[in-house]
């Protein structure tokens, strides 16, 4: 039986729940002298990064580090397949060394189901971010921090999100960050509303387990957590809104917006955050912004994830499952 | 590959019909009756078979020249012989482009040379399938290949004067402009049908206004024109309903489906198996439902196979890197039983109309799409109906293996192939 | 016909054996730690925990001070995880004033094998450098396979491989009783 996280989609409630569990225990160990576990010894975790991000392969391979594990990091960005290395390749190589999971960053939507479905090795696949399809590890970190936030981190254990609501604000369509949030949050209970210019929204999104509103001021006083998705201003050549400055007044957030937000209601940002953009300096530095605590929480979240795919001779995730080959 | 000889069909369905003998003597079919002697002629016994007019296919892929990794006009004529076909038109996008009367050439005498199938070659409608200047298609036209077919395939001719004067040039010598439509700046980094599936995967969406936007544009132009325009594998609901309006209008719009767009749907997709990465996408249950009827009625006049071979490597690999295309030559037939004939939709007299009679006529094929009647050219295909199995690609004549239908149990197989008299195909295997 | 299910598990020890033992346990703990003003009690989850609580309380209750109790999980210092699927993990909860120069008196239900206890050793050096460690179990069932003793054991229990011992809590389990019955699968059941 295969083991991998590829998608948010796959896991269940129980699955997710364990996660956040796991991920809590492992936060504790952060606050302990000695912030390492023996429990991934002799097991090897291959960053596979075809994408440049330093932020989340140093939060995998602290994870992968703290729990012991060999890392190795692979940065096959320049030797893609353009320059005649193939995934494929790639995958046998790491083979070859004996990877037991591979944390796979591709440019290409579906690089880690094709890696971990396709037989080209054995370990475990983790998506960590894939085109603009998904990076559960980001919603499972998210999902932590507001569980630790609008819960607790003690009275949160075995619980979910049942009933918060979460708004998730920006460039959902080319955002694998908004697709896996939107699977888990739904997951976990939560009622999610993606608020952004029409132009930013996919087509079929109707389908999506969330509301959809292109009216950020009427969804903010209703939210408990609010989370800022990064806007890339190259977006604005390809004419998905007209200016920087209209953007950023129409979606993004400032301290009068945040202002009119519940009291106990969080502002989040998986990072890197645009000042300016859709968010402001303001309401990056108050302390109502988690962004910095998700970083932290990343660790956490990866060291659950690893664990529980690697920690034993299967793993506590359900499989994924294999997708239907079927039209209907 | 057999001597042409006396052949007698014995008990065969011709289009379906009252089981009847058919007596092929030399390159023709000499008479079809009941209870015909079977003196001197080799038998074959079609009890329960279906005989067809041999099929034509008014898009098919050979890569040669230029691609021969992934199939030649040899390999691409024998699969297509398996398929039934009698003659195939070869597209043009090969390396070089078959923008010239000397590729054209070329291609039409590597098909002679085959004797598995004619080939007759497509010319490009511009230089390089660029779309800037329109190639020399008075040339290709006299040329030996005789070229009455011209299509930029693969691209789309998406400048309308460039469009507008290439259907208006070919009307000097019947020519049809046969159009891959796809808007190109609404297409930029599309990998697949735009939609629900699309949005969950993060792949990039090919919507189907592209396709349809340009087909509405085209059949405005052949009318105005007073042209003929030959929609490519049409693959949306949308555009089945601007080529019904177009010919309520009484304009010269014909236009093509392919067997994959006839059957599979974008939910494939979420196995990210680049194997059903394909141009046009595959779209949703509903486009596959609309295509079917406008088949059945007639609003799309033909089937044809799109068949677009690639080596493994350029399918055995992420789904963005994947290059899109289908094999379908060897599948066709079946696909079409399955999804037309086993549904009631068509009968088949009504496939040998859709497979052979309308494409032989929109590409002015001589020779090809006949009646199965005395006198007529003895291009036939056998087909046993009742076949069911499960398809394998390695048994594949074609070169490439990038079948969508690996493994999928689909009915109906041609037994019997002739081209003129001769056997290409006998009972499934190459002669 | 009427016949005695000799499957069934036995119980050896019931709720009021196992008050009287926890606090004879207590007194011990007390008198070997010359008043116990320095002991931290860490119960190994899930039913240590437990264990160590109800300890805990008997301490107050005879030096009539707090006496600091937490959980402490060894599951990912286990030496078998790569011979069963991934386990959950338990919470981890050391007192306020840590175990640096304390004594540390583990608590567990049921002395096996010895691999748990090697384990929280192994935890217990991860976390901090205490005085001394001690282990106090409810059951000592023999059939060790590190060279681990208890230092406080309310049943020393010859048992039989074939043999599993099963304890309940109240907390856990609704009531309080040691149980002996056949084992049902392979061994490295309950240490």
């Amino acid at each position: 039986m295969k083991r991998h996280l590829i998608s948010a989609a796959d896991l269940t409630r129980d699955d997710a729940v364990l996660i956040l569990d796991t991920a809590e225990e492992m936060a504790r160990v952060a606050d302990r002298p000695i912030k390492k576990l023996p429990t991934l010894r002799g097991r090897t975790v291959v960053n596979l990064f075809f994408e440049d991000s330093t932020r989340t392969r140093i939060s995998f391979e602290a994870a992968a580090k703290r729990l012991s594990a060999d890392v190795i990091n692979f940065s096959a960005k320049g030797s893609s397949v353009s320059k005649g290395e193939s995934l494929k390749d790639t995958a046998l190589t790491l083979e070859a060394m004996g990877a037991d999971a591979v944390v796979i960053r591709h440019g290409a939507s579906g690089a880690p189901y094709r890696l971990a479905t396709s037989g080209w090795i054995d370990g475990a696949v983790v998506n960590a971010g894939d085109g603009t399809h998904e990076h559960p590890t980001q919603a499972l970190l998210d999902a932590f921090t507001m569980r630790r936030r609008l819960v607790g981190a003690d009275a949160g254990t075995g619980r979910d999100l049942d009933g918060r609501r979460i708004t998730i604000v920006g460039d959902v369509l080319h955002s694998r960050v908004a697709r896996s949030n939107v699977h888990l949050l739904h997951t976990l209970g939560a009622e999610v509303t993606l608020v952004a210019p029409p132009t930013l929204v996919p087509i079929g999104v109707e389908q999506w387990p969330c509301e959809v509103s292109y009216d950020r001021d009427s969804v903010l006083p209703k939210s408990d957590a609010v989370m800022m998705l990064r806007v890339q201003r190259e977006r604005m050549n390809a004419a998905f809104f007209p200016t920087e400055r209209e953007y950023s007044r129409r979606y993004g957030l400032d301290g009068d917006r945040m202002a009119r937000m519940p009291e106990h209601a969080i502002v989040m940002h998986p990072g890197p955050m645009n000042r300016g953009m859709e968010i402001t300096a303001q309401v990056a530095d108050s302390d109502r912004c988690t962004a910095v605590e998700q970083v932290a929480n990343g660790v956490s979240t990866r060291m659950a994830v690893l664990y529980l795919l690697l920690g034993g001779n299967e793993s506590a995730i359900s499989p994924t499952p294999a997708r239907t080959e079927e039209s209907k | 590959m057999s001597e042409t000889t006396k052949i007698l069909l014995r008990g065969a369905k011709v289009l379906g019909g009252e089981p009847q003998d058919v007596l092929i003597d030399g390159e023709t079919v000499a008479e079809v009756g009941s209870g015909l002697s079977a003196e001197g002629a080799t038998v074959v016994e079609a009890e329960g078979k279906i005989l067809l007019p041999g099929l034509v296919d008014l898009h098919t892929h050979l890569r040669e020249p230029g691609r021969e990794d992934s199939e030649t006009v040899l390999t691409g004529t024998k699969a297509a012989a398996v398929g039934g076909f009698t003659a195939v038109h070869a597209m043009a996008n090969t390396f070089p482009v078959a923008d010239t009367a000397g590729v054209v050439e070329q291609v039409w005498r590597l098909g002679k040379e085959s004797g598995y199938c004619d080939v007759q070659p497509v010319g490009a409608v511009t230089v390089g399938l660029e779309g800037k200047q329109l190639a020399e298609l008075g040339a290709m036209h006299d040329s030996a290949a005789g070229v009455k077919v011209f299509s930029d395939d693969g691209k789309c001719v998406d400048d309308a004067v460039i469009m507008r004067r290439a259907l208006e040039y070919v009307k000097a010598f019947d020519g049809v402009v046969a159009q891959h439509a796809q808007e190109p700046r609404l297409t930029e980094g599309a990998q697949m049908n735009e939609g629900i599936v699309s949005s969950e995967l993060g792949l990039g969406g090919w919507p189907a206004v592209a396709e349809e936007s340009i087909i509405a544009r085209d059949v405005l132009l052949a009318a105005h024109v007073g042209s003929r325009v030959h929609i490519c594998h049409l693959s949306t609901a949308g555009s089945v309903e601007i080529v019904r309006w177009a010919k309520s209008k009484g304009w010269n719009v014909t236009a093509e489906v392919t067997p994959h767009h006839l059957l599979l749907t974008d939910e494939l997709v979420r196995t990210y198996n680049p194997v059903y990465k394909v141009n046009p996408p595959l779209r949703t249950e509903a486009d596959v439902m609309a295509l079917r009827e406008a088949l059945a009625d007639g609003t799309i006049d033909c089937v044809a196979t799109d068949h677009a071979p690639h080596p493994h490597e350029d399918k055995d690999c992420e789904w963005a890197a994947a290059a899109m295309g289908m094999v379908g030559l060897e599948t066709a037939l079946s696909v079409v039983q399955q999804t037309m004939v086993d549904t009631g939709l068509l009968d088949w007299a009504g496939v040998a109309d859709r497979m052979s009679f309308r494409p032989a006529a929109i590409g002015r094929l001589e020779g090809h799409g006949r009646p199965v009647s005395a006198g007529e050219p003895a291009n036939l295909t056998l087909v046993d109906p009742a076949y069911r199995g499960a398809v394998d690609p390695s048994g594949f004549a074609s070169r490439s293996r990038n079948t969508p239908y690996e493994g999928r149990e689909l009915p109906g197989r041609v037994t019997h192939t002739w081209l003129r008299g001769r056997a290409t195909v006998v009972d499934g295997n190459l002669a | 016909m009427d016949t005695v299910n000799s499957d069934a598990p036995r119980p050896v020890l019931e709720g009021p054996d196992i008050e009287r033992v926890l606090t004879r346990i207590a007194h011990e703990i007390v008198e070997r730690a010359k008043g116990a003003d320095d002991v931290v009690l860490l119960g190994i989850p899930t039913r240590g925990v437990f264990l160590a609580r109800r300890l805990a309380a008997r301490l107050e209750q005879i030096t009539g001070r707090a006496m600091p109790v937490g959980s402490l999980d060894i599951t990912m210092y286990r030496d078998d995880l790569r011979m069963r699927p991934a386990r959950a993990l338990a919470r981890t909860e050391i007192p306020g004033d840590g175990i640096e120069d304390r004594l540390v008196v583990l608590v567990d239900d049921v002395l096996f094998a010895g691999r748990t206890i090697r384990a929280a050793l192994d935890a217990l050096g991860d976390i901090g450098r205490p005085r001394a460690v001690q282990l106090a179990v409810l059951v000592d069932r023999g059939h060790r396979e590190l060279p681990i003793r208890a230092d406080y054991v309310g049943k020393n229990l010859p048992t039989s491989l074939r043999e599993a011992v099963k304890v309940q809590l109240s907390e856990e389990d609704g009531r309080d009783a040691v149980l002996l019955g056949l084992r049902q699968t392979a061994p490295a059941g309950e240490q």
